[in-house]
């Protein structure tokens, strides 16, 4: 079914610019060319159609599902919705000052806003389609693991203590409350509002997303063309204990979200990279941004903002360990 | 003269929604003051979760996209 990219690849690089499949140039060109076309195509339509069947889910409908339920079960339900609600990043703080005031405790809210920009189900399906299902469950687990175990732990350490005085009294009033009425009775979509709203988002999220694409795949065209077989196994492969924490070091300050990493990690993986490291680098690359962190200032404390911070860099470490560990018998 | 407040963190949307609204108003006439309200409490007040949205003397006719010229047009009416 791919097998149309290859060949618009091969028309385009050997043909139209009669470059030699033996050359680096040609050979990265070429990889280029067909990891492009195909990631474009594959975004446009999956874009469109997930939007189509979720265009009735928001941050409104889910904060009124969570509100009051059990912590044990809220941790992996907002998780779960932290990967598949959309919403513009933008809006973080209003969507947990939202949560807050409904009551919802600070860790629940946290497992949702930390899951969500590591998984998406246009992620998802990248990831399915080129690094296949297994890779793809692994780093789904992984991802709503980290949001669920993050967010007890900070319910754990009460951080709530640690929210800005506005915010943590907003709490307060919500948890004395008791359970919201549902802010909007659910409604039905026609298929003409539906096709409406995906277009939007498919336009929406592709002019937000192209670039990255870009902007990955030639990254990876450039180690699969010019970095030599076998040099990134031999340097920073298993041996070496101080690859997971340097990749998250570096991946920490550098920013892309999760449609843009995934081209890089599959280059990463094909070029001989350890599972683990190449998890923890794109992990830290998507969950943590310097911009996102200062947005949170407003409503948090910096003691919260250094913990959570402290918290993402351990996790996406001990994550990069325990998968090279395990990658033998995976 | 309407109060218009544009709730928002001061993304991309919520600014052109603010110019959206200004350029609407001017062209069917009617008077506008137009503000962009950045602050997160005061958008937690509105019970806003979704930016931008867009606050009409205190009532809250919009949230979560940039407004249609149509939407707008029956706003201002």
């Amino acid at each position: 079914m791919f097998e149309i990219f290859t060949y618009l690849a091969d028309w385009l690089v050997y043909g139209l610019l009669s470059l030699s499949p033996e050359t680096k140039l040609g050979d990265a060109l070429h990889f280029f060319v067909e990891d492009v076309s195909k990631i474009y195509v594959l975004l446009v339509v999956m874009i469109y159609l997930i939007a189509l069947a979720r265009a009735s889910l928001d941050v409104e409908r889910v904060r009124d599902f969570l509100a009051g339920r059990h912590r044990g079960v809220g941790y992996l339900l907002g998780s779960g919705f932290g990967a598949i609600t959309p919403f513009c990043s933008c809006s973080s703080i209003p969507v947990f000052l939202g949560f807050t005031s409904a009551g919802i405790p600070v860790g629940i809210t946290m497992a949702f806003l930390l899951t969500s920009p590591l998984i998406n189900e246009v992620a998802v399906l990248l990831l399915l389609s080129l690094l296949g299902w297994k890779f793809t469950l692994l780093y789904v687990v992984v991802g709503m693991s980290v949001g669920i175990l993050g967010g007890i732990f900070l319910d754990q350490i009460r951080a709530e203590r640690w929210l800005q005085s506005f915010a943590r009294k907003a709490l307060e009033r919500g948890q004395q409350g008791g359970p919201l009425t549902p802010s909007s009775a659910p409604r039905q979509l026609s298929f003409a509002e539906r096709h409406s709203f995906a277009r939007s988002e498919t336009a929406d999220i592709f002019g937000r997303v192209w670039k990255w694409v870009i902007i990955g795949v030639g990254l990876g065209a450039a180690l699969h063309g010019f970095v030599p077989d076998g040099w990134i196994e031999a340097h920073l492969g298993n041996g070496q204990w101080w690859s997971v924490p340097a990749a998250v070091g570096l991946g920490i300050p550098l920013y892309s979200n999760a449609t843009g990493v995934i081209p890089v990690m599959e280059s990463l993986i094909q070029n001989g990279l350890p599972i683990g490291t190449t998890l923890a680098f794109c992990m830290s690359t998507v969950a943590a941004s310097f911009p996102e962190f200062i947005l949170l200032k407003q409503v948090m404390q910096w003691r919260l903002l250094v913990t959570l911070f402290a918290l993402l860099l351990t996790a996406f470490t001990l994550v990069g360990w325990i998968f090279n560990l395990l990658t033998p018998f995976i | 003269m309407k109060q218009i407040k544009v709730l928002g963190s001061g993304c991309s949307k919520c600014i052109k929604t603010a110019d959206i609204i200004a350029k609407v108003a001017a062209d069917i006439g009617v008077e506008v003051n137009v503000i962009k309200e950045t602050d997160p409490e005061a958008i937690m007040n509105h019970g806003v979760m979704s930016t931008p949205a867009v606050v009409i003397d205190d009532t809250v006719v919009h949230s979560g996209s940039i407004p249609s010229q149509d939407a707008i047009r029956s706003w201002l009416a």
